[in-house]
């Protein structure tokens, strides 16, 4: 899916835990996330701070965004 | 010779009728040995007979498959070959397209043994080779000389009822795993494999992976303050009640919800995701799709906005075919809705 969005011209983020699949595949720009069942959350972190750490994941996303990059890159 | 018969298909052009201006004519049958089917009677004649060449044109049988298919059918019902052989279609992607089909449809629908030949590059391969038998060849009709003699060899194979292996005969693996006897059990074997890498010695994996093709990088976006950012996942994220049946596991279809006016996903969402424990998306979804970070990235201006709608499929035995299928339909949607940048996230 992230590839044939990808070819349309969009950038895009491939957020994902089992970054070796999301590797392998092609995804062009990969953020390495928490858990499968939670990849931008952590449930034993208090509210506050689970939403700290879920910016920190979307603030690199973001800067991914921004990044030229020539392949399959993580961030 | 032998009383093994085979039956040739090619098309218009190999059929000697004429180039594009004839890819329209329909099936027909002659009892001869027209074109790629003279040289591969020559290397066969000791065990057995081409007994004639159904041709048909590209076009034809790309635009008009069941009425190509019956007619074809029809003339391998008659013929009673013992095997069908169809092209090569080197890189010529209608023809590699109506090769493939012919020899499925010989198989499935008739049970006599078939096979093809073409360039990894034509559509046919991706498309046939879990069940169909395609000899790999080179891109074009010089290959030839060298296409035939694995032609014949395969042949030879499958009329004795021998063995064929892709490794062997030279044609595309149809990716099926076997059950085999191996003298020693899959520990010791995987460890022989570890020491042979960690020597830098050549050693073969008893499981390849697939290959997947690579997309070129689409550029980053200039300023983000005005970008709309789209959320998509692969998490199983739906409203309560799953109103439009997403399954659970292999994903037959992506949604896509209105979200604008929300700043959050919360107490609305579930996920049916049938492959992670659903307990903690269940409680607060934006641990899966951070809709409420980027909602507030939207609203102090960082981003110009969050796109209204957020797209959801399960990804857990999906087919890559489905992923291909669900990601063009969704890039074409986001494209259309000049959004500027996509975060998928996947569970």
């Amino acid at each position: 899916m992230v590839k044939e969005i990808e070819r349309y011209g969009i950038p895009i983020v491939h957020m994902a835990t089992i970054t070796t699949i999301s590797q392998s595949v092609g995804a062009n720009r990969i953020v390495p996330t928490v858990a499968i069942p939670y990849p931008v959350g952590n449930p034993t972190l208090g509210a506050a701070d689970e939403y700290a750490l879920r910016k920190g994941l979307v603030e690199r996303a973001l800067k991914a965004l921004q990044t030229p990059v020539d392949g399959p890159t993580q961030f | 010779m032998s009383d093994k018969k085979i039956l040739y298909y090619v098309n218009q052009f190999f059929g000697q009728i004429g180039g594009e201006e004839k890819a329209d004519v329909a099936p027909s049958f002659v009892a001869e040995k027209v074109g790629p089917a003279a040289g591969f009677e020559a290397l066969v004649k000791d065990f057995a007979e081409v007994t004639g060449t159904i041709i048909c044109g590209d076009n034809y049988y790309n635009q008009h498959e069941a009425e190509a298919l019956e007619a074809i059918l029809g003339y391998v019902r008659e013929q009673k070959p013992d095997l069908v052989v169809a092209g090569p279609a080197f890189l010529a992607g209608r023809y590699g397209m109506a090769c493939m089909g012919v020899c499925r449809a010989v198989e499935k629908e008739l049970g006599i043994p078939a096979f093809t030949g073409m360039n990894v590059e034509n559509p046919g391969v991706d498309l046939g080779r879990a069940d169909v038998t395609i000899v790999e060849t080179g891109n074009s009709a010089a290959d030839m000389r060298k296409a035939l003699p694995k032609y014949a060899a395969l042949a030879r194979k499958i009329l004795a009822g021998e063995k064929i292996t892709p490794e062997a005969d030279g044609y595309f693996a149809h990716g099926i795993r076997e059950t085999i006897f191996s003298d020693k059990r899959g520990s010791e074997r995987a460890v022989e494999m570890l020491l042979k890498r960690l020597a830098d010695q050549p050693f073969k994996t008893e499981l390849p992976m697939p290959q997947f093709d690579s997309v070129d990088p689409a550029a980053p976006i200039a300023d983000l303050s005005k970008a709309t950012i789209a959320l998509v996942t692969s998490g199983g994220i739906v409203p309560k009640g799953n109103p439009d049946h997403l399954q659970s596991a292999s994903a037959q279809q992506w949604n896509k919800y209105d979200v604008s006016g929300e700043k959050d996903f919360k107490a609305d969402f579930c996920t049916i995701h049938g492959g992670y424990d659903p307990t903690y998306a269940n409680l607060d979804a934006n641990r899966v799709v951070p809709f409420d970070v980027l909602s507030d990235l939207a609203d102090s201006g960082v981003i110009g906005g969050v796109y209204q709608y957020f797209y959801t499929t399960t990804g857990t035995g999906t087919s890559v075919a489905n992923g291909r299928r669900f990601g063009t339909e969704i890039g074409r949607e986001l494209k259309e809705a000049g959004v500027d940048g996509v975060l998928l996230t996947s569970t």
